[in-house]
Order: C-alpha cells, then sequence, then structure tokens
C-alpha cells in the first residue's frame, strides 16, 4: 500500500519567481520523513508538488520529475485529481468541511468520488476514525457538526478524512503548529501508528518535533531572501541532529540562526 | 455609548506617574460636541423613515384589515366607489418578481461563481466591468430597451413577462455582487482540503464550496427580489395597469402594486386615496416579508 517517493531535478516556481531550486531525494515506503528548515525556505511549497497541489495556486508550476514507485505524476497522461487521490494532504490548520457533521466530514472524500453504499461509508467511517484516535471521543455524536470538536480533535478528524480514502502517501504541512502540546502528543502518537502502512512526510517548525517522530529528516535552506529554497542534506534522523554532515545543519539545529 | 459616559465624568485628578495627565478641557469639549452631532446626524436621518412608515400605516391599515383586500380585484370599481382589494396587484407584482428569480438568479449565481473560481485574465475583467454597467444602468432604461426588444423589434404586446425581462437586467447585477462576496468568504482551505481528497474543481465547487456559502447567497436572492418588486419604471414602460385579476404573463395586461399605487394618484376622491395608501403599505410589507425571510433563513442556515 505504501509507495515510495523518488524527486530528481526539481525546481518549483510562483509564476516567474523560482522558490525551490534542483531538489532531488528519496522518500523510503513506511517511514516518516521530516521536513525542517528555517520559514521561506520552500519545503511547504516543495511538500505541495508531492501531489500537485502546488499547480492550485495561480502561476505555480514545476521543472523536474517526481515519481511515485517509477511514476511520473508531472507526465502529460496523469491527471493531478488522481495524484491528490492517492496522496492525501493534512494541512497547518484543522480545516474540516463546516456544513458536514463529523460522519460526513470524513466521509466526504469518498462519498465526492462516488462511493454511495451507506454500510462501505460507514465502515470506512469507523475504521478511519479509529486510525485517527477520535473514534472513542465521538462515536456517540457522529452527527454533531465537525467543526463544534476542540482544535486537537477537528486535527485528528482531518487525519480520518484523509486516511479515509486509503491514500499510498500522507503529507503533513505542519500539522501541530496550532495545537497545544497534548493534542500534539496525541498527533505525534498518531503518526507513529500509522507509518505501519503509509509514507508519510511532514513539515514542522518544532525541531523537537522531528527528531521525535521522523526516521529520516531533510534540512532546506535559502541563501538569502528572494533566493531560491535549496536541500542542504538528508539523512537519518539520528545523525542529521547528532553528527550532520553541513555546518548550515548544524548551526540551525543547534539554536544559531533561524 | 462609552463615549457619552466619559464626556460627563469629571476630569481625572492629577497625576501620579510621571506622563499620565487628566483629560484635557479641549478634548472632553470636542468629545462632547461630537457625541452631540453624531446623535443628532443619527435622529435627523431616522426622521424621514419613521415620519414614512406612520403615514402609510395610519393612512393605509383600515382597508388591510378586509378580507376583501386580499381577495379581490378592483373591477367594476370606479375611483368614486369604496370597495374591491389588491388581490390582481399582488399576484402581478409576486407572478413577475418569481418569473424574474427564476431567470436571474442561475445565471447571476452562475456569473459569480466564474468571477470567483475560473475568471482569470481580461475575460474575467471585463465579465466584472459589465456587471459594474449593469449595477449603474437606471431602471427606465432597462426598461426602454426591453422596450426596444419586445414591442419594437419584435412587435410583441406589452405584458407582464416583458416586465421579468427587464427586471432580471435589473437583478443580476445585486445577485451577482452578493454571491461574489459569499464565495469570497469562503475560505481557501476548504477547496484546498476538497482538492487534497482528490476531489475534482467542478465537484469541490458544488458539494462544497456553494453550501458553505449558501446561507449568505439565498439571503443576497431575497434582499435583490424586495429591491425589483419596488420598482416602477420598467411597470410605466412594458405593464399597463389592469383593474382586473390576469394570471398570465404573456397574454393581455398585468397589474402590480406600484401600477396600482398609480392608478390611485391624482384622483382626488376619498376612496381611491384610502387605496393608494393601502396599496403602499402592501408593497411595503411584502417587501419587509422577503428581508425577514432573508434573515430568518441567514440565521438558520448559517454555517456554525
Amino acid at each position: 500500500m505504501a509507495q515510495r517517493i523518488d524527486v530528481k531535478d526539481l525546481n518549483v516556481y510562483y509564476g516567474a519567481f523560482k522558490a525551490v531550486e534542483d531538489v532531488s531525494m528519496s522518500i523510503e515506503p513506511r517511514t516518516v520523513t521530516a521536513f525542517i528548515g528555517p520559514s521561506g525556505c520552500g519545503k511547504s511549497t516543495f511538500l505541495r508538488t508531492l501531489n500537485r497541489m502546488h499547480e492550485v495556486i495561480a502561476g505555480g508550476r514545476v521543472e523536474g520529475t517526481v515519481a511515485l514507485n517509477g511514476r511520473d505524476l508531472y507526465s502529460k497522461d496523469i491527471d493531478p485529481v488522481a495524484v491528490r487521490r492517492t496522496v492525501g494532504m493534512v494541512f497547518q490548520r484543522p480545516n474540516p468541511f463546516p456544513t458536514m457533521s463529523i460522519f460526513d466530514n470524513v466521509a466526504a472524500g469518498l462519498r465526492l468520488n462516488g462511493v454511495k453504499t451507506k454500510a462501505v461509508l460507514a465502515e470506512a467511517v469507523e475504521r478511519s476514525l479509529k486510525g485517527a484516535n477520535l473514534w472513542n471521543e465521538v462515536k456517540d455524536r457522529l452527527d454533531k457538526p465537525g467543526a463544534g470538536l476542540s482544535g486537537g480533535q477537528q486535527q485528528r478528524l482531518c487525519i480520518a478524512r484523509a486516511i479515509a480514502v486509503e491514500p499510498q502517501v500522507l503529507l503533513m504541512d505542519e500539522p501541530c503548529s496550532a495545537l497545544d502540546p497534548i493534542s500534539t502528543l496525541a498527533i505525534e502518537d498518531l503518526i507513529d501508528e500509522i507509518k505501519q502502512q503509509y509514507t508519510i512526510v511532514i513539515v514542522t517548525h518544532n525541531m523537537q518535533q522531528a527528531a521525535r517522530v521522523s526516521d529520516r529528516t531533510a534540512f532546506f535552506n535559502l541563501a538569502a531572501t528572494g533566493k531560491p529554497g535549496r536541500l542542504i542534506e538528508m539523512g537519518d534522523t539520528a545523525k542529521i541532529f547528532s553528527n550532520p554532515t553541513e555546518k548550515a545543519t548544524e548551526d540551525y539545529i543547534s539554536g544559531r540562526f533561524g | 455609548m462609552s463615549t457619552v459616559t466619559s464626556s460627563t465624568e469629571p476630569a481625572a485628578a492629577p497625576p501620579v506617574g510621571a506622563g499620565l495627565s487628566g483629560l484635557s478641557r479641549g478634548r472632553s469639549v470636542t468629545n462632547s460636541v461630537m457625541t452631540v452631532v453624531v446623535y443628532g446626524a443619527f435622529l435627523l436621518a431616522l426622521v424621514p423613515l419613521a415620519w414614512i412608515l406612520w403615514t402609510v400605516l395610519s393612512r393605509g391599515y383600515s382597508l388591510l384589515l378586509d378580507q376583501n383586500w386580499w381577495l379581490t380585484s378592483q373591477r367594476g370599481i370606479t375611483p368614486r366607489r369604496v370597495g374591491g382589494g389588491a388581490y390582481h396587484a399582488i399576484l402581478g407584482t409576486l407572478v413577475q418578481a418569481a418569473v424574474c428569480a427564476l431567470i436571474a438568479v442561475p445565471i447571476a449565481v452562475f456569473t459569480a461563481i466564474y468571477l470567483v473560481e475560473y475568471g482569470r485574465g481580461k475575460l474575467a475583467r471585463a465579465v466584472s466591468f459589465m456587471v459594474d454597467i449593469l449595477t449603474g444602468i437606471p431602471s427606465i432604461v432597462a426598461a426602454l430597451f426591453i422596450y426596444a426588444v419586445w414591442v419594437t423589434t419584435f412587435g410583441l404586446q406589452r405584458v407582464g413577462f416583458a416586465v421579468s425581462l427587464a427586471l432580471v437586467m435589473l437583478m443580476i447585477p445585486v445577485v451577482v455582487r452578493s454571491t461574489e462576496e459569499m464565495l469570497k468568504l469562503v475560505p481557501n482551505e476548504l477547496r484546498e482540503a476538497s482538492y487534497a481528497l482528490g476531489v475534482p474543481k467542478w465537484k469541490t465547487i458544488a458539494r462544497i464550496v456553494i453550501p458553505t456559502a449558501l446561507s449568505g447567497i439565498i439571503t443576497g436572492v431575497l434582499l435583490g427580489l424586495a429591491r425589483v418588486m419596488g420598482e416602477t419604471a420598467p411597470l410605466l414602460i412594458l405593464g399597463p395597469y389592469s383593474a382586473s385579476i390576469n394570471t398570465s404573463l404573456v397574454d393581455g395586461p398585468m397589474a402590480a402594486l406600484p401600477t396600482m399605487i398609480k392608478d390611485n394618484f391624482g384622483q382626488a376622491l376619498q376612496p381611491a386615496t384610502d387605496r393608494l395608501w393601502a396599496s403602499a403599505l402592501t408593497l411595503i410589507l411584502l417587501v419587509l416579508l422577503l428581508n425577514g425571510a432573508g434573515r430568518v433563513v441567514a440565521r438558520f442556515s448559517a454555517v456554525r
């Protein structure tokens, strides 16, 4: 179910502005890969190219290849909608659909893709909510609005919504930055559990979090404001945090800048 | 409100800390003056409103209490005679407005969806500019345009449907603008959340964006409807008054409340004058009812 991602020579643009330059990396299946780096270094932008969400923004385009199990996501015969069905995403701020109940929120992805059978939906909702460690908290009020949950519960609801469509890869864009420490812990435990089944890529500003949850870490940096971001170094999390190869990585991790 | 109380408080005691000082005399005087000016302007603006309401209510209410007002027409009733009702005119106003909405709302809502969700570049700017121009068209010009098309070019009769067409021209820009604002209020994060689930753009708009903005869109439609219901110019050009009930939009003259008011105007006879005020009050009530309905819909379908 989980798949590997190979990125080769990727340049990412906003119109004429090059935001990320020349990134090549491999993301292994059933691992958690963390992207760290200062604000504006392009890690979120790069993350959004992995499921073709970048081109939703006007002027967004890329050069290079992103291959999912060997298939280039950007080749002409690939439908971006199908890519996003395979590579799911959780956003920085919890964004449940405000018009929908808890049940409908989790079922949304399946329903909007044409699944109508009640039993299938109910089974998927229960499985996803259990997968997101939210089932016990909401099983008695599935018909209540999703927006009525606490911030941490909403974020787990969004994770349940994302895994309900059974993606191969789950991208997380600073999923805990709007949450308190307890909810953050719940999400981190969750990431640890679901990495058995998914390839997970997480962007985070919290280096302790990267150290706690990830197997591999990629450090992004930019030379100066207005210059494109680059991948400086990528390796096993233990090595990046204890014995990085690059001086910039060490400076960033030890808090000397950024 | 707090400015009123603060102006009446005595100046504060001499300061303890450095840099602090009491309310200066000049500022408290300015405050009092401005308070009086602001409240005065508010009351002044309220005077004509209350005056109109009172005049129309006090002169028009008695006929509305009679059930004949709501159930019969003016057929065979001369200005000299008491009696009859406004059913024909109420029916005409409601039917014309409903047909207008039926045509205008889909066009306007789809235009707004285009402008907010798809429109980029020259075409979108041109459409938006056209909507602005349409907003500024005086209602009588819209009516004359429809007259030129409907009567002069196609040689058709002046009927209720032609009135509806003129109202469509006036309603479209109002609904486009209000729907546009509502769609812009839908957070982009919801669209992205939907895309990230592998939902195509059109389905995202139909199933996520529109439902989220629905209460606002409905409110805008009802407010637009309330506005065109009181339009008189299209009726003067395209909708001759008739004292009898006419349910057909395409055959024969169809009465409406504004033309009923005009028909009773200048008759200098008490029964006609009474009917004038009563039909004015009826029109105000209808518009008020629609506004109220808009608020109720907004409250109950509002996204929590």
